[in-house]
């Protein structure tokens, strides 16, 4: 079985190369010019920048970017690792906010048909809203564009939790509910002992979805709201027509996404059990 | 009138039918159980049984009737009553230990950490499972699943045990085996126990008295059967005994041919039957002296064959 994991990481590296080997001979620069067009004449001779830099430039400026994430020089030139500081900040408030209510409601939900009944209407006419549609009425409420950002992560990771831990809840199975009935535990003991472990892998799963879209989703909202974060930062090296940077960038918001979902990745192993 | 540990009086049942009408399951139901008595119940599939056990449990309501246990109605579930499953019920992300901790601590919640883990390790121990304190339930085999089950239910110390056919799912040699240990756990704590069985030896190995259910819809339990044979009981040894023939062949008689006719007394308490009444007397001494020998040698060769 090892010899599967080095085949699987030998033939990783070989892909890899081999993509940037494609790409590096895509973006070499063209050759001699016979001459420059009327556009390139308007535009003051051919611009490098305007073409799609290659990997040995998006490299070079990662290995730059890297070995200083934090310096701070000014509003508009940050380093990465702050750019990204601030959006892990924002997706992580406006996580925790949207659990702190998604949880103890669902359980609500998944424990009473009906609450269940009741809430069901609201939830599904919210649930496909685009979370980018507040924003104009958030901008407006809120008159704060770093809490409206935070805003917009609430919204959009609070529903997979909310369904993912009414609908777990809600199917514990009835044997363990007896189990508790049987030793005479109150409903508080009950949910803490019984139907929260049982219920926990679904809820991580829920969680597990929402922290990913609300990482899809601070992106956009912070390209929306500008200031700081990782959205920003792309959005505002593609005004500068700086496409190493942006694709640097791209890549970073790749890594991070990946480590929060696997940190709950984790988590889920942890409360995970067989029956 | 109460005087019994406990006294079902006109319990029955009744569902929709689906098509408008009303379906009752059982009617009627009345018996009494005295405190250290081992009470099997039989009937066929859908009599009613489980949901009988389940009112006990104060899991399930009936739909007329009670239940009143040591002069108090039975109302809810609760610590006084034990419970083991069919399906063993164990917290899957709790380790085996846990599981009885879980109980314990329900029970005696004013008890020390140190005297909680005591006290569910000696049940474990009882079960034979001291070497699986730390493995989930996923991990052991399901005759395993059923000690811990019945360990957590004695952990507890209820004054009633209500066992729901624990060993329908395990196989014949499993199932003798913990059978043994059932026994031997009853004798050393002479609890009062209420079970579902399927199985007429399971019953007769078991029980005190046997009651027998009629056939749904309306199920009765029509009759109560006396077990004339001495405690402690061994599986080996319980063939010998001239009462067991006797009765078994009356159980598997009411369950083949009767059950679908049979209806307790006029009062609705079951007949009291007594299938092997005088079969100590009617026994030749001499055939009695011979069983008793073969009785001996037989256990002599169990016991060679355990050694082995
Ligand atoms: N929710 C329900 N609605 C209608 N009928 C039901 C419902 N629950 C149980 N019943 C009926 O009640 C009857 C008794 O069920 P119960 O489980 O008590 O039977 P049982 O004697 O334990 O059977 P088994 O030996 O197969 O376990 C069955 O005939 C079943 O069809
Ligand atoms: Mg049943």
């Amino acid at each position: 079985m090892a010899s599967l994991n080095v085949r699987a990481a030998l033939l990783s590296v070989s892909f890899l190369i081999l993509a940037l080997g494609l790409w590096e001979m895509a973006t070499q620069p063209p050759e001699a010019q016979t001459g420059l067009t009327e556009y390139e004449m308007l535009m003051g001779g051919v611009e490098q920048e305007s073409r799609v830099p290659p990997p040995s430039a998006v490299i070079k400026l990662a290995w730059a970017e890297l070995s200083d994430p934090f310096y701070d020089a000014g509003a508009n030139d940050k380093g990465i690792g702050i750019q990204l500081a601030y959006s892990v900040y924002r997706v992580l408030t406006g996580y925790l906010a949207a659990m702190a209510i998604a949880l103890p409601v669902g359980f609500l939900i998944g424990m009473s048909p009906l609450m269940y009944k009741a809430l069901n209407p609201y939830i599904q006419v919210l649930r496909p809203i685009s979370p980018l549609a507040w924003m104009p009425l958030a901008l407006f409420i809120i008159q704060d564009s770093d809490a409206s950002a935070i805003f917009v992560i609430f919204i959009c990771s609070i529903w997979p939790m909310l369904l993912n831990t009414a609908f777990g809840v809600a199917n514990v199975r009835q044997d363990w509910v007896n189990v508790a009935r049987t030793h005479e535990l109150g409903p508080l003991r009950t949910a803490i002992t019984v139907i929260l472990p049982a219920a926990a892998p679904t809820i991580l799963t829920g969680m597990r979805i929402s922290i990913g879209i609300a990482w899809l989703v601070i992106v956009a909202a912070e390209m929306l709201v500008g200031g700081t974060g990782i959205g920003y930062y792309v959005w505002n090296e593609w005004n500068n027509l700086d496409l190493a940077s942006v694709i640097f960038s791209i890549l970073m918001i790749g890594v991070v996404g990946m480590l929060l979902d696997l940190a709950l990745g984790k988590a889920q192993k942890l409360v995970e059990y067989n029956e | 009138m109460s005087k019994s540990f406990l006294e079902v009086d006109g319990l029955s049942k009744v569902y929709p039918d689906g098509q408008g009408g009303e379906l009752t399951v059982f009617e009627d139901i009345r018996f009494a159980l005295e405190k250290g008595e081992f009470v099997c119940i039989i009937g066929h599939s859908g009599c009613g049984k489980s949901t009988i056990l389940n009112v006990l449990a104060g899991l399930d309501e009936a739909s007329a009737g009670n239940v009143v246990m040591n002069g108090k109605e039975i109302k809810g579930p609760g610590l006084e009553r034990g419970v083991v499953f069919q399906n063993y019920s164990l917290l899957p992300w709790k380790t085996t230990l846990n599981n009885i901790v879980f109980a314990v601590r329900a029970r005696w919640p004013e008890w020390s950490k140190d005297k909680v883990k005591e006290h569910s390790e000696r049940y474990l121990k009882m079960v034979g499972l001291d070497h699986a304190l730390n493995r989930k339930p996923s991990q052991l085999s399901g005759g395993m699943r059923q000690r811990v089950s019945i360990a957590r239910a004695f952990a507890t110390q209820p004054e009633l045990l209500l066992l729901d056919e624990p060993f329908g799912a395990l196989d014949a040699l499993t199932r003798g085996v913990i059978q043994d240990e059932l026994v031997k756990i009853w004798e050393e704590t002479r609890q009062t126990v209420f079970m579902i069985t399927h199985d007429v030896d399971e019953a007769i190995l078991l029980s005190d008295r046997i009651f027998l259910m009629s056939n749904g819809p309306n199920a009765r339990i029509a009759e109560s059967v006396k077990v004339d044979i001495p405690h402690p009981r061994a599986r080996a040894t319980i063939f010998q005994n001239p009462a067991y023939h006797k009765t078994r062949d009356y159980l598997v008689d009411f369950l083949v041919n009767r059950s679908g006719s049979a209806l307790p007394e006029k009062d609705g308490t079951p007949k009291i039957v007594e299938p092997a009444q005088g079969v100590a007397q009617a026994t030749p001494a001499s055939a009695d002296a011979e069983t008793e020998s073969d009785s001996e040698s037989e256990s002599d060769t169990a016991a060679r064959a355990v050694n082995a």
